[in-house]
C-alpha cells in the first residue's frame, strides 16, 4: 500500500447523499480478477450516456475535474455492497481522498486498507467547502494526515478523525496483513484453547 | 433474556461473542485481533485475495474453516445434460479462477455441478455450518443473514478476505449495540420482509452505521428461521454491518440433523452452550428502536435506496416534506429516476418483471408463500416472472412439493439457483426503463440492470403483482 501523508489538490464535487457502491462501480464490472483498470468504469452509469458518450453535466467529466485527487461527496458515501472494487476504482481513476460528512462502515474500512483516505468533516465545514468550491471550482484543499486536518480554500483548518491504527498504517505504509501474520503465535495459542466449532471437510 | 449467576456486568449477545473470540483485545492504538470461526468465499470478491496470498507465498491457515461456492455470476438458465453453460467469458474466467484457487489452497468448493451449490447465505445455514455464537465472515455485505442464528456475521472487503484466508483473524474495532424491539402479532399478509423494510425506513439508510442490530421482541420470537434470516439479511441496508437474534428452540430445531451440525454428545454440549447466548437482563444498548408488528402493512419501496419504503396502500412522499434539504434533493432525484410523482399511490402501477429470489427471499418458505398466491392463477400478459431458488437443495425441495409446476403452469420461469437478478451479473437483468417488483434487498439505481427500476417487496406482494400485472396488495387480491 502506498503511504499517505499529505495531499494538496483541487476537487471534484459530487454532493449527492447516500451514494452507494453500485453507483461507484456497477456490478457488471466486478467480473474481473484484477485490482487495476476499474477507473475506466468509475461511476459508469452516471458518467456515460446510453450512446456511450460522456455526459457533459456530470462533475467527473467537467474540465475542472482534470488532475483532481480529492472527491467531495455527500453524507453516507459508499453505502451498500462490500465490494472493495469501489475504492480500487476511485484510486485507479486518480483520487487519493474522499471528503464527506460520513462514510458507510465497510467502504471506510476498505478505503483505509487500500490507501484511499476517507475524511469526515463536520456538516458546517463540509457545507462551507461546498460553497467555496461553487465559487472557485479549481480551488485547492490541503489534507494532512499527521495532524488530521483539512485546510479549505478560505484558509480555515478543520480536524477529522481516523482510527489511530489505520492512521499509523497509512502514514508508514504498514500493511495490515503483514501485521496480522506476525500474530501467528497468539493465534495458535487461541486455537489450541478454542476447538473449531465446525469443519467444512 | 438471562442473567448470569456471577457478578460480572450484564452483557449483550454481541459482547459475549466478541469477548470469546479475542486473540488480542483492542487498545487505543490497535484494533482487536478477532478470530473467525467460518469463512465463506465466492467467485467475485476472492480472486484478488488469493492473488495476494500467492504474492506473499502464504498458505490458507484453516481451509477446514473455509467453504467456497459459486453464486453471483452463475447462469440460472436450465442445465444441459446436467451442466450449466457459462457463456460470459469474463464470468467463466472468474469461476475457473475460483476452482483453481480452491484446488491449490485445499478449500472445499460447492461448484456449479455440486448438488449443494447455491447462494452463499443460503447454503451456510442449510448445511448446518451456521451455528449460534460463531463469528462468520464473507466478502459480501449480506453476510449479516447468518446473524439469525445468534452468530456475529458480517461482510468484509477483499483485503480482509486475504487477512482471514492467511490468518483466520481480522483487525476489528468493537461495534456499538442497537436494540430493535418488535412486539405484537403480524396481521395476515404481512411478513418478515415487511418488518425489515419498516425497520430500515424508521432507522434510515445510514442510521445504524457503526452498530450491530439485535432484533428482539415477541414478533421476532414467533418467526421461523428463514424469516429471521430475511430480517438479519437486510441489516446492512440500515448501515449496520451485522444484525442478530438470540438463539432459541426454533434455532436448535432448524440446525438439528443438518449435514455439518454436531451430533450425539457434541450436540448436547453445543445446545447447552448455545442456551447461554442471550443478552443478559439489564444489558445496555447504545440505542434502541421499537416497532409494533400489529400496526404493520405490507411494505414496498418507491425510491432508490431500501429506506425509501411505504405501506403498500400508502402514498409516495412529497420531497417538500423532507426534514433537511439533503433529504429533499435525495428524494427528488429518486422520484425522477423511478418516474414517480409525489403523493401518488403505487397500487396499479404496471411492472415488466417480477423477481422472486436472492439471499433475502429465496428459501423454501419464500417459494411456498409465492406459490400459494400463484396456484390456479396466471402471470399477467406482458409480465415476465422469474423464480430463482437460493440453492440446488431448495430447488429440489420445491420440486418435490410441486412448487415448480405451480410456477410454470402460472407462466413463470423456474430457474437454477444463484443470485440472478438481485445483482444482475449473470445476464438476468432489466432492460433500461423496465420496472420490477423484486424480493431482493437493493433498489439502487441500475442494481437490476442499467436503467432498470426496482420496487422491493415480500414474496407475497411479488406474486400478487405478477398476477395483477401491476403493483398489488395481496390482502385484496381477487
Amino acid at each position: 500500500m502506498k503511504p499517505f501523508t499529505s495531499l494538496t489538490s483541487s476537487c471534484v464535487v459530487l454532493p449527492a447523499a447516500n451514494v452507494d457502491t453500485d453507483q461507484i462501480i456497477p456490478a457488471r464490472f466486478l467480473k474481473t480478477v484484477e485490482r487495476r483498470g476499474l477507473g475506466a468504469h468509475l461511476f459508469a452509469d452516471w458518467r456515460v450516456d446510453e450512446q456511450g458518450q460522456p455526459r457533459s453535466d456530470f462533475p467527473l467529466n467537467s474540465p475542472s475535474a482534470v488532475g483532481a485527487e480529492i472527491l467531495v461527496a455527500g453524507h453516507n458515501f459508499g453505502c451498500g455492497s462490500s465490494r472493495e472494487h469501489a475504492p480500487w476504482a476511485l484510486l485507479d481513476f486518480g483520487f487519493r481522498a474522499v471528503i464527506s460528512t460520513g462514510f458507510a462502515d465497510i467502504f471506510r474500512n476498505n478505503a483505509l486498507k487500500t490507501g484511499l483516505l476517507p475524511v469526515a468533516l463536520s456538516a458546517a465545514a463540509h457545507g462551507g467547502l461546498l460553497d467555496q468550491l461553487a465559487a472557485s471550482p479549481r480551488a485547492r484543499v490541503a489534507i494532512d494526515l499527521e495532524s488530521q486536518t483539512a485546510t479549505l480554500p478560505d484558509g480555515t483548518s478543520h480536524g477529522f478523525k481516523v482510527d489511530p491504527f489505520a492512521r499509523h498504517c497509512l502514514l508508514n505504509g504498514v500493511d495490515e496483513l503483514g501485521f496480522l501474520l506476525k500474530e501467528d503465535a497468539a493465534i495458535a495459542t487461541y486455537e489450541s484453547a478454542h476447538p473449531a466449532r465446525v469443519s467444512t471437510r | 433474556m438471562t442473567r448470569s449467576a456471577n457478578m460480572s456486568p450484564p452483557e449483550t449477545l454481541v459482547d459475549k461473542i466478541w469477548s470469546s473470540h479475542l486473540v488480542r483485545p483492542e487498545t487505543e492504538s490497535t484494533p482487536a485481533v478477532l478470530y473467525v470461526d467460518l469463512h465463506l468465499v465466492h467467485e467475485v470478491t476472492s480472486p484478488q485475495a488469493f492473488a495476494e496470498l500467492r504474492t506473499r507465498d502464504v498458505r490458507v491457515r484453516r481451509p477446514d474453516l473455509t467453504l467456497a461456492t459459486m453464486d453471483h455470476s452463475t447462469p440460472t438458465t436450465p442445465r444441459s445434460n446436467g451442466h450449466l453453460q457459462v457463456l460470459d467469458t469474463q464470468a467463466s474466467t472468474q469461476l475457473k479462477q475460483l476452482e483453481t484457487n480452491c484446488d491449490e489452497f485445499g478449500i472445499k468448493l460447492f461448484g456449479l455441478d455440486d448438488s449443494r451449490q447455491g447462494i452463499v447465505h443460503v447454503i451456510g445455514p442449510e448445511q448446518g455450518l451456521t451455528q449460534p455464537g460463531m463469528t462468520i465472515v464473507c466478502g459480501d455485505s449480506h453476510t449479516s443473514t447468518h446473524g439469525a442464528f445468534g452468530a456475529l456475521a458480517f461482510g468484509i472487503g477483499t483485503s480482509e478476505v486475504s487477512h482471514v484466508l492467511a490468518t483466520q483473524t481480522l483487525l476489528q474495532r468493537k461495534p456499538r449495540n442497537m436494540l430493535v424491539q418488535v412486539d405484537g402479532t403480524l396481521p395476515s399478509g404481512v411478513t418478515a420482509k415487511d418488518i425489515i423494510l419498516a425497520v430500515i425506513a424508521k432507522i434510515g439508510i445510514g442510521g445504524a452505521t457503526g452498530h450491530v442490530l439485535e432484533y428482539s421482541g415477541s414478533a421476532i420470537r414467533s418467526l421461523g428461521m428463514e424469516e429471521r434470516m430475511t430480517i438479519c439479511n437486510m441489516s446492512i441496508e440500515a448501515g449496520a454491518r451485522a444484525g442478530l437474534i438470540a438463539p432459541d428452540d426454533t434455532t436448535f430445531e432448524y440446525i438439528a440433523g443438518r449435514p455439518f451440525a454436531p451430533t450425539g454428545a457434541d450436540w448436547d454440549a453445543a445446545v447447552a452452550r448455545w442456551k447461554t447466548l442471550a443478552s443478559d437482563e439489564g444489558a445496555s444498548y447504545d440505542r434502541s428502536v421499537q416497532l409494533d408488528a400489529a400496526s404493520l402493512a405490507p411494505m414496498i419501496t418507491f425510491g432508490t435506496n431500501p429506506s425509501m419504503a411505504i405501506p403498500i396502500d400508502g402514498r409516495v412522499p412529497h420531497p417538500t416534506d423532507a426534514d433537511t434539504s439533503a433529504e429533499r434533493v435525495d428524494l427528488d432525484k429518486a422520484l425522477r429516476y423511478m418516474a414517480l410523482e409525489p403523493g401518488q399511490s403505487l397500487l396499479g402501477r404496471t411492472v415488466d418483471v417480477v423477481f422472486v429470489g436472492s439471499c433475502t427471499n429465496s428459501r423454501i418458505s419464500d417459494l411456498r408463500e409465492a406459490a400459494a398466491v400463484m396456484r390456479g392463477r396466471h402471470v399477467a400478459d406482458g409480465v415476465r416472472m422469474l423464480v430463482v431458488p437460493g440453492s440446488r437443495n431448495v430447488k429440489r425441495a420445491a420440486e418435490a412439493e410441486g412448487l415448480d409446476r405451480i410456477f410454470m403452469e402460472a407462466g413463470a420461469e423456474w430457474r437454477e439457483a444463484g443470485c440472478s437478478m438481485c445483482i444482475a451479473m449473470n445476464g438476468d437483468q432489466l432492460a433500461p426503463g423496465q420496472s420490477a417488483v423484486s424480493t431482493s434487498n437493493r433498489n439502487f439505481e441500475g442494481r437490476q440492470g442499467k436503467g432498470g427500476r426496482t420496487f422491493l417487496a415480500s414474496p407475497l406482494t411479488a406474486a400478487a403483482t405478477a398476477v395483477a400485472g401491476a403493483i398489488a396488495d395481496v390482502r385484496t387480491l381477487s
